[in-house]
Parts: C-alpha cells; structure tokens; sequence
C-alpha cells in the first residue's frame, strides 16, 4: 500500500506539470505514503523480529506479557485500517509531520482520523516496548549474563528505551493538536497566541528518536548475520552493544536539528549541531565494526549476506550526508530540498529494509523449517540494489540544485533527472516480485532446513525449525559466547558445533 | 508468531495463584510489577510532555497568565489537593492490612480511598462548573482544561481500579498477604496520580 502510493508520487514527479493527480491528492499521497511505511511497515517489522527473536535468542518460552503483546499486536491492524480509512473522508495533507497551522487548515477530519490512528500505534509500540525490555532483562536463561546475550538483543533493548521515553510526548503533542483541531483551542495557533514551534520542539522530541527505533532493531539484525556468514567472530562486541546505548541516548538530545530553519535560536543550534555530530561517532564505530567483522573471514555470498553488505554501503551514504545536514549552514540551504529526502531514503530504506531483508534471508528457515532459494534471493538483491540507488542517489543532486520537497509541479530543468528517479522506482517495486515468488515457492517446496542450517551459534538455532511450542524442547544450553566462530582452526570450530548439536537433540 | 499465546489464557487466568508447572517446563514468571513501573515511567513522559509545552508557553508570554484571564479560586482545589494527597496514606493502610492477611481491613481502607478519589473528582467538576473561563479564551485556560482534565482521567482510571480490587477482594482468598498483585498495582498507580497531581497543582494554581 505504501509502497503503492509512492509509485504514484513518482510517477507524478515524472513530468513537470500536474497530470497525473491534483496537488491536494498528491499531499493527501505523500502524507499517507509516509505515515505507513514508518509506523505500519518500518516500526512493526522491526517489533516482528523482535518478538520472534528475542525469547529464542535469550532461551525463554515466551515473552515476559504474551497477552498484552497480543494486545499491542492486534492494535497494528487497527490503527491500519483506521488510518487508510481516512482516504474516505479526504486524507490528512500535512505531511508525516503534521506540522500546524498546515495541519489545522487542511481536512480537519482526516488529521484527526490520522492523529488517532497513530495514537492508537503508538500506544501498541509502547507496550511493545515494555514486553521486550523486561523479557530481555528478566527472562534470559540463566547462564547468560548481559555481556554474553546477542547484539540483537542490546539493540532492542536501546530501542525499547527509546520509544517508552519519547513516543509519549509525541501522543502529548498529538493530543494538544486534537484540542486545537476539534475544540477550537489554540495551542499551536499563532492567531489565538499559540506558538506552533511548541508542536515542532514536542514532534521531533519523539520523531528524532523514532529514526533509531527503526534503525536500532535492524543494526542488531547486521550484528548477527554478519559473523555468521562472514564465519568471523563479531569485531568489537561491546564497542557494538554500549554504542547502541550511546546512540540511544544522544539520539534524544538532538530533536531540534530539524528545526534549524524554524527560527532556533544561535546558541541552541550549536548545541544541537554538536549533539547531532556526536552521533556519527557510536554509528561509526558500528559501521567499522562491521567492516572489520567481514574483513579476512570466510564469506559466503548468499543473499543474506548480500543484503547485509548493500545495507553497509547504503547506510554509510546516509549516515554521511547526515553528518552534512547537520552542519547548519549546510542545512539552512538544504533544508526541504530532495537532499533531505535522498538522505532519509537512505538511512531508512538503506538502513532498515535492506537490514529487513537480510534478516529474512537469514531467519526464514528458523520461521518455517524451509530454506529460501537463492538464486530467487539474489535476483532479488540485484533489482533491490540497483532500483534502490537510481530512485534516491539522483534526489541528492536535485536537491542541491535547488529542488524542493513536497511539490506535484516543479521547473522543467530537473526533468532528466527526476525522470532516472521514476524509472529507479518502478524497479524497485518490480524487485519485490521475486521475493513474493521466493517466500510461496520456498514455504511449498523449498529445501527443508535442520536446525541450524547456517552452522551459528546462538541460542534461536538449538531449537527445532520451526520451533516448537514453548520454543525449546529442552532447556537450552549456552555452549559458547554468541560470535565465537573460527576461534581455533576452522575445521574444529565445525565439528565442535555440530557435536553440540547432537548432545542437544540426544538430551531432548 | 509466538505459539504460545494461544495456551495463554488459561494459564493467565490462574495468575494470582502459584501458577501449576502441569507440562509446562516452569511456571511463567511473574514480572507484572516491573511492569507496572515501566508503564508508570511512560505514563509519566506523557505528563512531562504536557508540562514542558506549559512551561515553554509560560516562558514565552511577557504576562503570565495573559491578561484578561480571570483568578484562579484556590479555596476548593486546595482542599482537592489536601484529600488527594491523603488519600494515598489511607491507601497505604489497605496494603499493610493486606499484608497481614486482613481482607476486611483491606476493604475498609480501600473503600475510603474510593469515597476520597470520588469527592476529589466531584470537586474539580464543581471547579469546572464555577469557573468563569472556557477552554478556548487564551493559551492559559486551554492548558488549564488540559491538564486537569487528563489528570482527572487519570484518577477516574485510578478509582476504577480500586472498585476493582473492591469487586474481586469479595470473593474469598482472592487476595492473601503473598499474593496481592492487583492491591499493589493499584496503589502504585494512585501515589503516581498523586505525584502527577501535586506538580500540577504547584505549576498551574500556585506558579
């Protein structure tokens, strides 16, 4: 659905002029377009590994509330359905931002449809969150100490921080908005002596975090494919674990970056300049990290690890024309420029959905007890990869140019290039046929997968795939710390896993 | 999917009592009062977004509140405040009866919170009934209608748990000194009100 609305925004892109859709559907596109794939695709899937992952990798049977989180689960479609339903009653055209005045003179009931649909999201992320804090540190089983659980389970743990302490004063701000939507108050309204920057200071104290919630969850996802694939101990596991934290934290102190052409004062856009800059430096120990976990090991190149070197390399250009961005000269001439829209493109589909799918590639058959097809998986990445840069690199020059955000009509010199960005678009949403095709054909006939059919050794591969009820048949064992691959000669660091295995399955 | 949660309800149901390891490989743990606090310290971002906002507006108006806005009457929601912020203690004396296994002490003490938070909620309806300002006249009494009214949410959420608590102490042996999760939960959750309550009321009344 989102996805589906890009293509429409793109195709509109394609030519100069108005002639596909109005401007007012176009707003109503890009608006919607953004608020689905952030809080109904990046966030849930986020939250869906989570779920999955965590009582496996820790050795727990369930989470620590199973039904509030069916609760949290159920409220997703919920919000879902509520928020496309608002296309009926005209759909909010704010923006994801919903920035006032806009958002209070523009389709009153479909803002509100939105701003409920997202207070009911939210409040599902909340108690999401509070599932996964108290099951990782609760629940894990217990040899496991804090140090020895797997880089995923740290990620989460950051993220979970994250969206209790700030998704919050988002449902605060949204709530005000309502006031000034429905009851006429004037919190946000500069003709009643309200101050919309308020809203600004209140969105972006939860919107900023919220990159790293839908981040965080797919840097932990990296953590684990990688040594696995790559047969190499992670480089710089608690390098990896307190920058997680680190980013965590400066990722809440840093919400008036976007807000340097608002009308912040000098001295807090230095502030906030140096936090933002600050990030770059947890963010770049992980990326090197990374760098340094493949380097010299014995990759094998499967569409796991594919996706998760195409996420390295994307998310590096994002990270990098972040740290430019946050540069205020350099913002106040970018500020809603395609460069903005180049760079979160990058972060977030660079960053999590590549991160998304290297994750499926590897977890799949831990999920259904079947390996997916590579040469399907591959084909994949390759579409994957190349629609991905040809839609969003070019937006980077256009933005420099001069382009802005947010416009159906735009001047005729940017036509070539916005041109390349459509056709990068349609292939990437052709890319997803293949993996449609993949998952069916695999989840039919694919090649059953034994327990531990990439030979890793955290806890989720002791079990039975697909796991069974109450996930372990026999309480797990912690037979090494969660990276030790090829730490003594490779042969041995083969058979002593697969030795293990065998103890295992002969206890269970 | 956590295959699981499908078994769950039974096993939820018995939550209060030792839960049974019948084919399980052990009893759930239980971890609802960490919980408990975990959903408090969100509860308390939402209060802490709210005030933030107010206290920026403050900042930001050369008077505070706006002229034209009339006094604020102390007299009622001054003792609002005192029956609020007592009504905790009571409620305090319900946990420690619970504690030594008094059901009927726990009932009695409860019962009075109940009748204190009602009287609270009756009083700020009173306030809101006498007061000579709408929401919509300036920043001020928007905030104003705002805040209260969301903490008066929550103390109607709050009062309900404790008929809750009221409702199911009835039944025999529900509650016992080991096991008390619902008495204790809903405690927590009135001392937060309480706490909310007593910066707002030194922030909006006496600042």
């Amino acid at each position: 659905m989102g996805g589906f609305l890009a293509e429409i925004v793109r195709t509109e892109l394609a030519t100069p002029d108005p002639d596909l859709v109005q401007p007012e559907m176009y707003n109503q596109m890009f608006t919607m377009h953004g608020t689905i794939m952030l809080f109904l695709w990046i966030i849930p899937a986020g939250a869906a590994f989570a779920n999955y992952l965590i009582p496996l990798m820790i050795g727990a049977e369930d989470m620590a509330f199973p039904r509030l989180n069916a609760v949290a689960f159920w409220m997703i479609p919920v919000g879902g359905v509520l928020l496309i339903s608002s296309f009926f009653v005209g759909a909010p055209q704010a923006g994801w931002t919903s920035y006032p005045p806009l958002s209070l003179m523009s389709g009153k009931w479909g803002e509100e449809i939105w701003i409920m649909s997202l207070l009911i999201l939210g409040t599902s992320s909340i108690l999401g969150a509070l599932n996964f804090a108290i099951t990782i540190l609760k629940m894990r089983i217990p040899e496991m100490d804090l140090n020895s659980m797997p880089l995923f389970c740290w990620s989460m743990l950051a993220t979970s921080a994250l969206v209790l302490i700030g998704t919050p004063v988002l449902a605060a701000a949204l709530i005000l908005l309502s006031f000034d939507l429905i009851a006429g108050t004037s919190f946000f309204n500069p003709v009643g002596g309200g101050d919309p920057i308020v809203y600004q200071h209140m969105f972006w104290f939860y919107s900023h975090p919220a990159v790293y919630i839908m981040v965080l969850p797919f840097f932990g996802v990296i953590s684990e494919v990688l040594p696995v694939h790559a047969r190499k101990p992670i480089f710089g596991y608690r390098a990896i674990a307190y920058s997680s934290l680190a980013i965590a934290f400066l990722g809440l102190i840093v919400w008036a970056h976007h807000m340097f052409t608002s009308g912040t004062p000098g001295w807090l856009r230095m502030f906030f300049m140096a936090t933002t800059m600050l990030i770059a430096v947890p963010t770049g120990i992980k990326i090197f990290s990374w760098c340094a976990t493949i380097w010299g090991g014995k990759i094998e190149l499967n569409s796991a690890m594919l996706f998760g070197i195409g996420f390295i390399s994307s998310f590096l250009i994002g990270g990098l024309s972040g740290v430019m961005v946050a540069a205020v000269p350099f913002d106040i001439h970018v500020h809603d420029t395609y460069f903005i829209v180049a760079h979160f493109h990058y972060v977030l589909f660079g960053g999590s959905v590549f991160a998304l799918f290297a994750g499926l590639y590897h977890w799949f058959s831990k999920m259904t007890g079947r390996m997916l097809n590579e040469t399907w998986g591959r084909i994949h990445f390759a579409l994957t990869f190349i629609g991905f840069n040809m839609t969003f690199l070019p937006m980077h020059q256009l933005g420099l140019l001069g382009m802005n955000r947010r416009i159906a009509l735009y001047d005729p010199q940017f036509q070539s290039l916005n041109i390349v960005c459509t056709i990068g678009s349609y292939i990437l949403a052709v890319s997803t046929l293949p993996l449609v095709i993949n998952v069916l054909w695999s989840l039919i006939k694919g090649k059953k997968a034994g327990r531990n059919p990439w030979r890793a050794l955290t806890l989720e591969w002791q079990t039975t795939s697909p796991p069974a009820i109450e996930n372990f048949e026999s309480e797990p064992v912690l037979w090494a710390g969660p990276y030790e691959y090829g730490i003594d000669s490779e042969n041995e660091d083969e058979e002593d896993v697969e030795d293990m295995l065998a103890e295992v399955s002969a206890q269970s | 999917m956590q295959s699981s949660t499908v078994e769950d309800p039974k096993l939820a149901l018995n939550y209060h009592k030792e839960v049974e390891p019948e084919g399980h490989h052990g009893e759930h743990p239980d971890h609802r009062m960490l919980g408990v606090i975990v959903f408090l310290v969100a509860e308390s971002m939402i209060f802490l977004g709210l005030f933030g906002a107010f206290l920026i507006y403050r900042s930001m108006m050369p008077v505070w509140p706006p002229e034209g806005t009339p006094e604020l009457e102390l007299l009622v929601p001054g003792i609002n405040s005192i029956i609020l912020i007592s009504s905790s203690f009571v409620m305090h004396k319900g946990q420690s009866a619970i504690q030594k296994n008094d059901v009927p002490g726990l009932q009695l003490w409860f019962a009075i919170t109940a009748a204190m938070g009602a009287i609270f909620l009756l009083g700020q309806l009173y306030e809101y009934s006498h007061a000579e300002f709408g929401l919509t006249l300036n920043v001020f009494t928007s905030c104003f209608y705002v805040l209260t009214g969301f903490h008066g949410l929550h103390v109607t959420l709050g009062l309900l748990l404790i008929l809750a608590v009221l409702w199911r102490s009835r039944q025999p042996e529900h509650y016992s000194e080991t096991s008390h999760f619902g008495v204790e939960a809903a405690e927590l959750y009135w001392h937060f009100v309480d706490v909310v309550w007593i910066i707002l009321f030194v922030l909006v009344y006496l600042l």
